[in-house]
């Protein structure tokens, strides 16, 4: 697997990806800037956490004017996967690749505690590793991670069984208690845990790391694009 | 608020130098020392720098005092934080540093600009930054005021470090009326780096230039170094032009090329300094004064976000986010390059010059000419007058304390402000991002792994503003050995303290008198921990309508784990794991939250501090640690052993058996030098051979529940009684702001 991580401005868990994904998970893994136009040679994009652009205005609004978001729409339209977590999640839903929006917490707090999730579904890129009803604890870490869908999208996500995580313990508010949400082809995941922080016994715990090992499993020697 | 500018004359005769905080002498010494009649740019820049903030005009003789070297100290005060080696081509960079005044003020920008320029110190240093730690003191809790305070500050501190990216680890939270009016908010920052890379703030070389990069200069904080060095009253109001807005996205950017500049581009830099304290002026005259330099700025270059602006404002502002390089003729492209590739305003203000002037331009006219040293070395240093106060001479008597109901008032104890869990602030800030944080906020001390090697830091803060307030001297070394017990703990051996000290107006001798009683015990302590104080700030006048806080100095002090494998938590771990007291008791109560508790307040005389003791029993903590011995172990401070116990069994659910030669009330008693830990059934006979001064009291129990018996009682108590208490407290509170 050859994967990007994205460093926009303000971007601060790109390194903790990047080494999640190198030296604990064993995989490829590059840092590129906001200005790269061509993401043709990965197999996975990540979209980090952080505060880009310094998140002033509303999380994610800015990052999604980069010139990489124009690339990463072509390589997710194309069936490569592409992981956006936490900050990395409000960019997504910014910028339309995925359903939804992300609110600010219910207690209207930035919350950073583990949390309990439940996989909903175990045969998706991202969590192939994971078995459905399995409980995995992830850190969270965000003031913005109130998931948002209207009715109708909601009801299509659940008809399409987009929701990869859900919160045993609602933290934040989310509608439905999703944690992480996919897009109808599957080749997108957003989430709010940050499975990044759960790759290493020594920290906490190693929950996370399956869905690394997961997007390994998926992109194994093959051309991934097209393959969904 | 807009600087309308005098003549020199008009200075002179309508004194406008006493609004600006310097004494008729202190004028007239200036005048002197640069041989005119100061004119209004120059006579600012002396009110900044001569402000205690800057010349520590008042602490200077108590602070050489300090102890600040030992083997392992790479570089001690003086720069923007100190640097120890830790191994391994290693070293550790920390500094704490007090915005008490301007988060009074305004809460959330006060504390976030805290945290901002802490972190500067330390990148400044080519250190990366990798954790956060906080000392909060607050007034009374039930009070709107305060709630209103803790809830922006704890805001602040999160809004920038969460932003930054650099973890909040550990910190404290005090509650008690003296602070109501004047909080104090004390950052800490920890850097690591490769200890043949450490970078001083000094300009050198003449011809070399000047390169300012970050965020342009305003009309913020203009001296907020004199502000910060005088007393409130309730005209406050208009102080609110004195604090400062943060940015933390453009900190990052700022910090990110920085450290590339010092790591990347050495033979370029010369020196760097951020602008903190009395924004350009402190900054590059401090840089010229430690090589000796001369300098001369064109402050038409300097970038500027207001019109018009006057050269006092210009250089007295302390807009955030900025930082003064020194770098190499020649290599000024190279630099820029840098900055310009994060988007960052850099520019070339000036350069080193032959001599010892500091000589300001502003649209083409000498604005400033001065010796560097009139603003540095020969500001004045004054010996002050110390008298110990009343209460002290003639404390009350002992106070005496008589529990009854041993469950009541362990509840009541769980859920004191000051003892009560604080996971409702701290969950507010990140505490993971990095991904280094191998303990959490909670246990004893943080501990963050240092990557590429097998050693990890411990670190925590620690202050005993009840204890000083009876007895600064032992209340000061108190202060010290609970932040070495923290760290030992933890598994760690102390490397090292940074302070704060946040104390009253120095000009008044009783408060002069806490200082200087608080310095002996804390030079007294830090040898006895081998703990150097190597970086560290003072916060004087802290005082409002003529009351002072309590003397309150914090110890931030930072440990050495060279073994991961010994990192110990405070949480029990195994039901039957046995439990041991280590420390003699007593009954220590004047100052405790006991008597804080069942009278309103504290008095007496502080009870007596056995520092040999607390020796003898942190080495022998570290040592059956080391040896792998301990399964859980926990320092005994505020509320004493039952609340310690109660903590221990919070995290996963285990209860307690314990059996104690001592009087009920004698559980909470503040005895220092203690710790509990637990051992397993199997290691009991090698933790027994250590002979060190540890007694088995009980075990760890499966059941929730803690089972205590006293010389005078036998009672017992569902843990979670006691956890919801100790989990409810703060929340509550809070629940009741508006």
């Amino acid at each position: 697997m050859k994967a990007a991580v994205i460093s926009f401005p303000g971007s601060n868990c790109d390194l903790d990806l990047q080494w999640a994904v190198q030296q604990i998970a064993g995989a490829d893994c590059e840092l590129i800037k906001q200005e790269q136009t061509d993401l043709s040679s990965y197999d996975v994009v990540m979209v980090p956490g952080g505060f880009s652009y310094g998140d002033y205005l509303r999380s994610g609004a800015i990052a999604r004017f980069s010139p990489v978001m124009t690339a990463l729409k072509d390589f997710a339209d194309a069936g490569g996967y592409v992981l956006g977590i936490c900050n990395g999640f409000q960019i997504l839903t910014e910028a339309g690749l995925l359903p939804g929006a992300l609110q600010w917490n219910r207690d209207l707090n930035f919350i950073c505690e583990p949390v309990t999730l439940t996989v909903d579904r175990a045969d998706t890129a991202f969590s192939n590793q994971y078995r459905v009803g399995e409980q995995l604890t992830l850190p969270i870490a965000h003031g913005e991670g109130n998931y948002y869908a209207d009715p109708e999208t909601l009801a299509e996500l659940e008809a399409n069984d987009q929701v990869v995580f859900r919160y045993t313990d609602n933290p934040n508010g989310s509608v439905h208690d999703i944690a992480g949400v996919t897009n109808a082809a599957g080749n997108v995941l957003g989430m709010m845990p940050h499975p990044e922080r759960a790759v290493e016994a020594l920290l906490g715990g190693t929950d996370g790391l399956g869905l690394f090992q997961s997007l390994i499993q998926q992109t194994k020697g093959a051309d991934i694009r097209g393959t969904r | 608020m807009v600087h309308v500018e005098m003549s020199p004359t008009a200075i002179a005769k309508k004194k406008s130098y006493l609004d600006l905080g310097l004494t008729e002498a202190e004028y007239d010494r200036f005048a002197a020392l640069i041989g005119h009649q100061p004119n209004d740019t120059e006579i600012g820049l002396a009110s900044g720098m001569w402000s205690e903030h800057c010349a520590y005009k008042y602490s200077k003789p108590i602070l050489r005092q300090f102890w600040t070297k030992n083997e392992r100290v790479l570089m001690g005060p003086g720069e923007g934080a100190g640097v120890i080696d830790i191994g391994e081509g290693k070293a550790v960079v920390f500094k704490a540093e007090s915005h008490n005044h301007p988060s009074a003020v305004e809460p959330y920008e006060g504390a976030a600009t805290g945290v901002g320029g802490i972190i500067r110190d330390i990148f400044s240093i080519g250190a990366k930054p990798v954790a956060m730690l906080d000392s909060l003191a607050f007034g009374d809790l039930s009070q709107p005021h305060t709630q209103h305070l803790v809830d922006r500050i704890v805001a602040g501190i999160g809004g920038y470090g969460n932003a930054i990216g650099i973890p909040t680890v550990g910190g404290e939270t005090n509650f008690d009326g003296s602070y109501t009016r004047n909080p104090l908010v004390n950052a800490m920052c920890v850097g690591i780096m490769d200890k043949d890379q450490i970078q001083k703030g000094k300009a050198a070389g003449v011809g070399n230039a000047l390169i300012y990069v970050g965020a342009k200069t305003g009309r913020d904080g203009i001296n907020g170094a004199s502000f910060a060095s005088s007393e409130f009253s309730d005209e406050e109001a208009a102080d609110r032009s004195a604090v400062q807005v943060g940015d933390p996205f453009m900190e990052k950017l700022l910090m990110d090329a920085c450290l590339e500049i010092t790591q990347q581009h050495q033979q370029a830099l010369v020196g760097i300094q951020d602008m903190g304290a009395a924004g350009l002026v402190s900054s590059s005259v401090e840089m010229a004064g430690k090589a000796n330099s001369g300098m001369a700025l064109d402050l038409d270059l300097i970038p500027q976000r207001e019109a018009n602006m006057t050269p006092f404002e210009i250089m007295l502002s302390e807009s955030q986010e900025r930082m003064l390089l020194c770098v190499r003729a020649g290599f000024e492209q190279e630099v820029l390059d840098v900055f310009a590739a994060y988007d960052l305003d850099a520019a070339i203000v000036g350069h080193v010059i032959e001599g010892h002037q500091y000589k300001l331009y502003h649209h083409g006219k000498l604005v400033c000419d001065v010796p560097v040293s009139s603003l540095t070395d020969d500001a004045p240093v004054y010996k002050q007058e110390a008298k110990m106060p009343e209460r002290l001479a003639n404390p009350a008597s002992d106070f005496d304390p008589i529990v009854t109901d041993p469950v009541t008032t362990w509840k009541a104890m769980m859920a004191m402000p000051t003892i009560a869990d604080k996971s409702s602030l701290y969950r507010r800030y990140d505490a993971q991002v990095q991904t280094n944080t191998v303990v959490l906020p909670g246990s004893d001390a943080a501990v963050i792994r240092v990557r590429g090697t097998h050693r990890a830091l411990a670190m925590t803060t620690d202050s005993k503003g009840r204890y000083l307030y009876l007895d600064p001297k032992v209340g000061a070394a108190i202060s010290v050995a609970e932040a070495a017990r923290n760290l030992v703990a933890s598994g760690a051996e102390p490397l090292g303290i940074t302070d704060c000290l946040n104390f009253g107006d120095p000009t008044k001798p009783e408060a002069f008198y806490e200082l200087a009683e608080a310095a002996k015990g804390i030079i007294q302590a830090t040898k006895a921990f081998n703990a150097p104080v190597i970086s560290g700030n003072v916060s004087l006048y802290n005082e409002t309508n003529g009351h002072a806080i309590y003397p309150t100095p914090m110890i931030g002090m930072v440990g050495l784990i060279e073994d991961l494998s010994t990192i110990t938590t405070a949480a029990f771990k195994h039901a039957n794991d046995l439990i041991y007291l280590v420390g003699e008791t007593h009954g220590d109560f004047n100052g405790s939250e006991l008597q804080k508790l069942q009278t309103g307040h504290v008095a007496g005389r502080l009870f007596d501090f056995d520092l040999e003791a607390e020796q003898v029993n942190q080495a022998f903590v570290l040592k059956a640690i080391r040896q792998h011995l301990v399964t859980a172990a926990h320092d005994l401070s505020d509320g004493g052993l039952l609340v310690a116990l109660a903590e221990m069994g919070f995290t996963n659910g285990l209860g307690a058996k314990i059996k104690v030669t001592l009087p009920t009330s004698w559980g909470f008693s503040e005895t220092q030098g203690r710790f509990l830990m637990t051992v397993a059934p199997e290691n009991r006979a090698a933790f027994e051979a250590l002979n060190g001064p540890a007694k088995l009291i009980g075990h760890v129990q499966a059941k929730p529940q803690f089972d205590v018996t006293t010389v005078s009682h036998q009672f017992s108590v569902v843990l979670s009684q006691l956890q919801t208490a100790f989990e409810e407290a703060l929340p509550w509170y809070m629940n009741q702001k508006a």
